[in-house]
């Protein structure tokens, strides 16, 4: 058994040399394809994630996460006027599980976002699409491809999004 | 030689992904946590032999079409501290092959599953705590019209990782669910403004019986149902699981059988969102190996009933987890944000929200019962509480932007433990009262630079007496943050114990990779530290963090 762990141990490594290296790689990569539910319990197909050929911003957050809130809080801020000037779309994936999920419908309508909502609870589409901790936000442009995603969130880095999303719709 | 082969599929996997070029997706992340770490009698924070300790994991999820397959590789070069320390070596902790058809989807090796709620079935991972419970087996899922969903799965469960090897319980789990939503299925009930969804699961675990002197049960079933409805603003959920006689370790090989019921029952329209939660559990642990005990082999998930905290103080002190045992609880929210441009609302608006919860003892019944002969111990009725409180938790928030660079927020708990029956700390006896303040200020200097700051207290009369916590932070968007946290026990009893835990950290984010750095000293807790949240054990020492999505 100790022989197999070199290799191992290389191929990890070279896979994260790689992946890191190609960092920028996010490109022409789409929507995993996972049967979740939105809040209102329809089934979702994931994959099947559409807005009328406009971008797409997936947000992976959680009701106990005060960065993700802060984070589409500050979104929601300027929501009207993003929609209005480049037709996106957000749609927020809650990541809290059964303690927590019945929360996320008072969070979001106490806040008055206009999200759409997803409820993720067995992290089975934050599973599939990486994400090791939230917040982690992934923009989508009018074909689905994901084109850029940033993970964590501090005050300002909204504007990179929007940068983002200004540069497909240009 | 499992592992092995398996590598060589992963390699012609990749081989062939680059000889597809855009025919395929990888999609995974990556994460590694090295620490070398000092010992601390004073904090009881003990350094391994070796100083320095790695834990690593990669996911890789390949897909294309309808074809995904994934592994994850795990590396413990002795585990973290505080992780559980069983895992060990290096290897493949997780595997996959899967087929996900329009209407079908069948899974084969490892995976995660939750069956309504989980108090009859989860399978999850909780990387940053070591709890992983996946299956390993083979699952189908079948949506033979929409709007109805059926599952079946069947396996082991994951309970160990020794020396990079996957081991898994000796018992095999079995489990049927399905659920209808009504609304999609009955003609012209779609453009109903009451919506309903209905569900029901069978669980059974089989393990070889293993005890001489009594006759335990090879075959253990558990089975219950669960509703969903809303009209219009209201909303009512509510599971109930029953568990036949299950004797096991923990509950001492008792014959009785068990339940859980969980209830949510809410309103909410934009600006005010109520939730009440009501739970009942006794008896109703279910695991895949009767003979374990601690936090491993779980089947079922039974959550806590009260507010998951995430400042320091509140957090990592006097948190409360489910009484495995069983409990009564009940749970209220109330969020309400007062209008923007009002006199108390402010310009912006204010946020306000209020959560308390009580959990208590479960009543139980001995009249009729008889441990001679059928071994059991006591009889309960669902939501029947005892006096005995086992936690009381009141929480109050306040978040507030008073202008476009300042947003304050003020919060208050008061927190009642019940230490005789979760014992938290040695140092004190019966409840333990404790009141917390935080006060939190962010100040934006410019676009990308912002400052911010918690004041945070602790009062209580027993234990280890008061705390207060300075937090700043720096960020630089979108790249730089450092952060300096003081605990200052300074209320401890003994004098020489009053101590400074500071801990510094400084992190670089570049899109979705991410590294950081501290060093310091560190609470057990959820720690949020440069805008993500994570749970984390206690260390003395430094800890470098990587990790990346791609």
């Amino acid at each position: 058994m100790k022989k197999i762990k070199l290799p191992l141990l290389a191929l990890i490594a070279s896979i994260g040399i790689f992946s890191f290296v190609n960092d920028s790689g996010d490109t022409g990569k789409k929507m995993p394809s996972v049967q979740i539910q939105d809040i209102d319990g329809n089934s979702i197909n994931t994959g099947e994630l559409s807005n009328d050929g406009n971008p797409i911003i997936v947000s992976f957050w959680a009701t106990w996460c005060k960065p993700c809130r802060l984070e589409l809080n500050t979104i929601a801020e300027e929501y009207d006027d993003l929609v209005d000037e480049t037709g996106v779309k957000l749609v927020a994936v809650s990541i809290d599980d059964e303690r927590n999920k019945s929360k996320v419908r008072p969070v979001v309508d106490a806040a008055a976002w206009d999200y759409e909502i997803w409820l993720d609870p067995n992290s089975d589409l934050k599973r599939a699409m990486g994400v090791n901790y939230p917040p982690q936000t992934f923009l989508l442009d009018g074909e689905g491809n994901i084109v850029y995603s940033h993970v964590g969130y501090v005050p300002g880095d909204e504007q990179k999004l929007y940068d983002e999303i200004y540069k497909l719709t240009e | 030689m499992k592992n092995l082969l398996f590598c060589v599929f992963t390699l012609i996997v990749f081989g062939a992904y680059s000889q597809l070029g855009k025919g395929g997706n990888v999609t995974g992340n990556m994460e590694t946590n090295v620490q070398y770490l000092n010992n601390d009698s004073l904090i009881g924070a003990v350094a391994p032999e070796q100083k320095v300790v790695m834990n690593s994991y990669m996911n890789v999820n390949y897909s294309v079409g309808k074809f995904r397959a994934g592994a994850r590789f795990e590396s413990y070069l002795p585990s973290i501290a505080g992780y559980p320390n069983f895992y060990t070596g290096t290897g493949i902790g997780y595997r996959y092959a899967q087929y996900a058809g329009d209407r079908i989807t069948v899974t084969a090796g490892n995976f995660y599953e939750q069956f309504g709620s989980g108090l009859i079935l989860r399978s999850y991972e909780e990387r940053a705590l070591g709890l992983d419970n996946a299956m390993d087996g083979a699952s189908i899922k079948f949506s033979p019209v929409d709007g109805v969903v059926l599952k079946g799965v069947m396996g082991k469960q994951r309970v160990d990782f020794i020396e990079g090897n996957l081991v898994n319980s000796e018992g095999i789990i079995r489990g049927v669910d399905g659920e209808i939503n009504l609304n999609s299925i009955i003609p012209n009930f779609d453009q109903s403004d009451f919506k309903i969804t209905i569900g029901g699961s069978l669980v059974s675990r089989y393990q070889a019986a293993s005890n001489d002197t009594l006759i335990l049960p090879k075959n253990v079933g558990s089975y219950g149902g669960r509703i969903d409805m809303k009209y219009k603003r209201f909303y009512l959920n509510g599971e109930y699981i029953y568990k036949e006689n299950d004797p096991t370790q923990l509950n001492g090989y008792i014959y009785n059988p068990g339940h859980g019921a969980l209830i949510n029952f809410g309103y909410s329209q934009k600006g005010l969102g109520i939730l009440l939660t009501a739970k009942s559990l006794d008896n109703i642990l279910f695991r895949s190996d009767r003979t374990i005990e601690g936090t491993q082999a779980f089947i079922n998930y039974l959550p806590a009933t009260s507010n998951n905290h995430t400042y320091n103080l509140a957090g990592t002190l006097y948190p409360y987890g489910t009484n495995l045992f069983g409990e009564v609880a009940y749970q209220l929210d109330v969020l309400y944000k007062i209008p923007k441009k009002t006199k108390l609302g402010g310009r912006y608006g204010t946020d306000l929200h209020m959560n308390v919860s009580l959990t208590s003892g479960y009543e139980r019944n001995t009249d009729n019962a008889d441990m001679q002969k059928r071994r059991i111990s006591y009889t309960a009725k669902p939501f029947q509480m005892t006096d005995s409180v086992y936690n009381f938790d009141f929480n109050f928030h306040v978040t507030r932007k008073l202008n476009k660079k300042f947003k304050a927020s003020a919060h208050y708990f008061h927190f009642v433990y019940n230490n005789n029956v979760n014992p938290i700390t040695k140092l004190a006896t019966g409840y333990i009262h404790s009141d917390i303040g935080v006060l939190d200020l962010s100040y934006k200097i410019n676009k990308n630079h912002t400052i911010r700051t918690e004041l945070q207290g602790l009062f209580t009369k027993t234990d280890r007496g008061n705390w207060a916590t300075l937090v700043v932070e720096y960020t630089i968007s979108p790249n730089w943050f450092f952060t300096i946290i003081d605990q200052y026990n300074y209320g401890h009893p003994e004098e020489k114990l009053q101590l400074h835990y500071v801990l510094g950290a400084f992190g670089y984010t570049y899109n979705n990779s991410r590294f950081m750095f501290m060093y310091g000293k560190q609470r057990a807790g959820i720690l949020c530290v440069g805008g993500v949240c994570r749970p984390v054990p206690a260390t003395n020492g430094l800890t470098f963090t990587f990790t990346q999505s791609f």
